[in-house]
């Protein structure tokens, strides 16, 4: 067992792990944070995306020691510092972008991500960001909404009801 | 306060809050202080005797605490089958004990023959692949195909059953000879063989189970990924372990989607309570998604030859089906009624055709077992007919919508008695026919098919005019069918002193929205703000009892159980208005939140009268019991029959056989809509898997049993980038005359009507574009369809 220690949203933290633990199992176990869903455990299906210094990446498939002293975001991260919704939660809410929940922490972070590198995406470019997150529930039609919405765009204007 | 969000609005979810924020509390979320670890250890083979399981192998293992085997839960029950169907002959179905570990032989890949019980999740891996390293197994040939199995009593998945057969059914058999005699005379028969693909549901929350056990009481506690907890309770205890009920509470929590696959209960739900009781400690055991695949209920595979026979004007004369499902190696606790009664009866579709006849041979194979899976069996009977129909359109050159429209049940007919069995109530199928046309611009395809030929693209339009029995229930309905359950819901409704509401229901949400839907209802009926009403569910100890939620049941049946148990607060609110306001119970009106005496300006609000119920100071009591909070049990009169028009656009590449779905409409009538942004959610979710059983998704087995498509890399779920945004309208609506709410269900409706839409749509491009294809098996992956074009 080694100390690991690293800044998850935007705190330092540490639990004691094995070399073989994930991140993902390291968030959820060590720390706590179940936000963090585990649907697949081979990288496939993007529930346990968290950003790794800025970065999306699916949380099962680093080791926890292997990014000791980075920053890392969780979902639990993701709301306004007085405890309201984010923009891109607040987008999926309003939007009606999840049911059961349990792909949503992926989802919302994935799309934080894809935000900030392309901060007025078009339908396709929002459907290819997100090829790496399985929803079986909303067929994906209001997340893509929910996240043209959350760049100020009319959605309106472009999917159908 | 008045009423915020009532029927009718399109409230925002209350749910959404804890899921977007991570603070969902999901089985595998669950963590109690001291807990073990189960570890399940399965098959490789899908075929073999057990020579020997290798327990003492992790004996002495760090962390190791127990492991179970067969060996362990041979005396106690089984994990039976819902409902009794029996054979056309007369004979029972056959029902081999469905244990809790395997027990002699395994009989398909992914059934578990062992639990490791350790300290940590890691111990109990490494111990149990020291176990599954140790174990000794005769192989013996796998079962897979299903005539195989059928035709072969030398090779057998139960050794006591010759034939692999579960049975032989026949619906209705009386219709039989009728249905032959109109067939051989008919002007044109159509005639095609099908395969409905088995699909593996994927709930993306894998399945999870903590049990718990009270030493001190006696008490159980099981935790787990359920959709109906009170059934779940009922079968581990009354039926497996023979706990007694009231000693045993389950708790379904937030669950992560289920589409069929939570219903049923699994023997990993009996073993991790049953390791707490031995080993006095809480027992957690997590699914890996490897261990979904594998051992999952699956849905569909059928294979199926399906006749239609119909007048040269292609008015229609007779349906005549033949199926073999497959159940897998065990009988789930749905398998049987989900390819016979949620199958045959709907086999008359929307039309008024006057002869159906359905045989139904269901096969024991070796592979995971096959259940309900969103739609179950009305997607199997829907695609078989909707796929005919388009097929004898074509053979005689007439229109699929006006064939469509010359067979419809019309208006002035219900209620309408098919010879299907099923009485439908209401309907106007005309209508989401029009509507659907009218949103897919079906007047401007022949333009846009000419724009997609320029580019190399066979374009083509697809129908499917679609039904569905929902609402499952009426208990003297199933029972006469073959329920050994009944199916009926309940609610409590819970008035605190300070006039907020708690609501415990029977159905559970595991993604349809019931906190906010049923919330909305109690606000409009109460006049009271949603955020005042609480909706309650997942756990037996809170609630009073409940059927869960499948077979788009929850609000057609749980929500007028409610609704029920509001009217009868109200009613008690009024003996309580009539007290305080010195006035008759009759001379009490109840509008927006304010019993008043009527005509008068007398009043009081709802939250005076809750108090008043609780500091009972001045009551009659010899007639006025105090307290307001009242319970109501449900069960209709009839199921719900939601239908709907579905129309799908598709391009195929020339070139490479690859399918782009294009555009896609729904033109649903689930009677009155509580929240249409919910409704038109169920649709969406449900439509794309429709388009994934049609294009990607394919449960494949190789001749061994070895399941091909085990992982997300070779099991192809829809990801974004394979669907467009889907057009639902509901607009159309003929509400329930059955329930008090007029709803119908809206759950399983896309992934009913969708398939047929998808592979019409395939089949009418590429016969425009000169390929003389009848029919093409699900799922229509490019090299399916290229080899279909170069045949």
């Amino acid at each position: 067992m080694t100390k690991v220690t690293m800044t998850v949203n935007g705190k330092s933290v540490s639990a004691e792990t094995e070399g073989r633990t994930l991140l993902s199992s390291y968030l959820r176990e060590g720390l706590g944070l179940t936000g963090t869903h585990i649907g697949c455990d081979t990288s496939q299906c993007g529930a346990c995306v968290v950003h790794i210094d800025g970065v999306a990446v699916k949380s099962c498939s680093v080791f926890a020691q292997d990014v000791a002293g980075s920053k890392v975001t969780t979902i639990e991260g993701m709301a306004n510092a007085d405890g309201s919704l984010g923009v891109i939660q607040q987008a999926f809410q309003d939007h009606h972008g999840l049911q059961c929940g349990f792909c949503t922490p992926g989802m919302v972070m994935s799309s934080a991500a894809l935000l900030a590198n392309n901060p007025k995406p078009t339908e396709a470019d929002v459907r290819h960001g997100l090829e790496g997150n399985i929803c079986r529930c909303t067929g994906y039609h209001n997340i893509v909404k929910a996240v043209m919405a959350a760049s100020g765009q009319d959605v309106a204007a472009v999917a159908a009801e | 306060m008045a009423k915020d969000f009532g029927i009718g609005a399109e409230a925002k979810r209350t749910e959404d809050i804890r899921y977007l924020t991570g603070a969902g509390n999901y089985t595998h979320d669950v963590n109690v202080h001291g807990q073990a670890y189960a570890v399940f250890v399965r098959s490789n083979m899908a075929h073999a005797r057990i020579k020997s399981v290798g327990a003492a192998a992790a004996e002495g293992m760090p962390g190791v605490l127990a492991v179970f085997t067969g060996e362990d839960f041979k005396d106690v029950g089984g994990n039976p089958a819902g409902w009794f169907i029996g054979s056309r002959d007369g004979s029972p179905m056959k029902e081999p004990k469905r244990p809790v570990l395997a027990h002699g032989k395994v009989r398909h890949v992914g059934d578990a023959y062992a639990a490791v019980i350790a300290q940590t999740y890691m111990e109990a891996k490494d111990a149990a692949q020291a176990v599954a390293d140790a174990s000794e197994f005769e192989e013996l040939p796998a079962i897979i195909d299903m005539a195989q199995a059928l035709a072969d009593s030398s090779n057998r998945v139960h050794d006591e059953i010759a034939d692999n057969q579960c049975f032989d059914w026949g619906w209705i058999e009386d219709n039989r000879a009728k249905v032959d005699a109109a067939i051989k005379a008919a002007p044109h028969v159509t005639t095609l063989e099908l395969v409905n693909n088995r699909l593996i549901p994927n709930a993306m929350e894998p399945r999870a189970s903590i049990g718990e056990f009270n030493p001190g009481t006696g008490d159980y506690k099981l935790t787990t990924t359920s959709q109906n907890p009170h059934l779940t309770r009922l079968l581990v205890a009354a039926f497996v372990l023979g706990i007694p009920e009231n000693k045993l509470q389950v708790v379904a929590p937030d669950v992560g989607g289920g589409f069929g696959s939570k219903i049923y209960h699994y023997g990993e739900e009996a073993l991790v309570l049953a390791a707490a009781k031995k080993l006095k400690k809480p027992v957690k055991w997590v699914a890996e998604r490897s261990e979904s695949f594998l051992s999952d209920a699956h849905g569909r595979d059928h294979v199926t030859k399906i006749e239609l026979a119909c007048e040269k004007d292609g008015t229609f004369i007779a349906f005549r089906t033949e199926t073999m499902a497959n159940v897998g190696a065990y009988l789930s606790n749905f398998s049987t009624v989900t390819p016979t009664f949620l199958h045959g009866t709907l086999m008359a579709g929307p039309y008024k055709v006057p002869n159906v006849y359905v045989n139904v041979k269901t096969v024991f194979t070796n592979t995971a077992p096959v259940d309900a899976y969103r739609g179950a069996g009305r997607p199997e009977a829907t695609y078989s007919l909707e796929r005919v129909v388009d097929q004898m359109c074509r053979e005689l050159g007439l229109d699929p919508f006006e064939v469509r429209r010359k067979n419809f049940i019309t208006t002035d007919m219900f209620p309408y008695t098919t010879p299907a069995g099923l009485a439908y109530d209401v309907g106007n199928y005309h209508a989401t026919l029009d509507k659907a046309m009218e949103l897919a611009d079906v007047a401007g395809f022949e333009a846009r098919r000419k724009a997609a030929a320029a580019k190399g693209k066979l374009r083509g339009l697809g129908l499917s005019t679609w039904i569905e029995a929902c609402g499952i229930a009426p208990s003297n309905l199933v029972g006469i069918l073959g329920a050994r359950v009944g199916l009926y819901d309940a609610a409590t409704v819970r008035v605190n002193p300070t006039g907020n509401v708690s609501v415990m229901v029977g159905a559970h949400s595991h993604g349809q929205s019931h906190e906010t839907v049923f919330a909305q209802i109690i606000s409009d009926m109460f006049g009271i703000p949603m955020s005042s009403v609480d909706i309650v569910h997942g756990d037996t100890a809170k609630i009073p009892f409940g059927m869960g939620s499948y077979g788009s049941r929850s609000l057609a049946v749980c929500g007028q159980a409610m609704a029920n148990a509001a009217d009868k607060v109200i009613a008690k609110g009024k003996k309580i208005a009539a007290h305080m306001l010195e006035a008759t119970e009759a001379e009490i009106v109840f509008s927006d939140g304010v019993f008043a005496v009527s005509g008068t300006n007398r009043s009081k609000t709802f939250g005076e009268i809750a108090f008043s119920a609780y500091v009972p100071h001045n009551y009659p009591l010899a007639t006025l019991e105090p307290g307001l909070e009242e319970t109501a049990f449900y069960d209709p009169a009839n199921f719900t029959y939601p239908a709907g028009t579905y129309l799908c656009e598709v391009e195929v590449d020339a070139e490479t056989g690859k399918v782009d779905v294009c555009n896609f409409t729904c033109a649903d009538d689930f009677g009155n809509v509580i929240n249409p942004m919910v409704v038109r959610g169920q649709v969406h979710g449900g439509v794309v898997q429709g388009i994934g059983q049609a294009l990607l998704e394919h449960g494949v087995y190789d001749e061994n049993g070895q399941l091909l498509s085990g992982s997300y890399m070779d099991y192809t779920m829809p990801r974004a980038d394979d669907v467009p945004f889907v057009t639902v309208d509901h607009s159309c609506i003929t509400p329930c005359s059955h329930n008090k709410l007029g709803v119908k269900g809206c759950g399983e409706a896309g992934a009913i009507g969708s398939p047929p839409a998808v592979v019409n749509a395939v089949l009418d491009a590429l016969n425009r574009g000169g390929h003389k294809i009848a029919h093409i098996d699900m799922p229509l992956t490019p090299s399916r369809v290229w080899s279909a074009m170069n045949a």
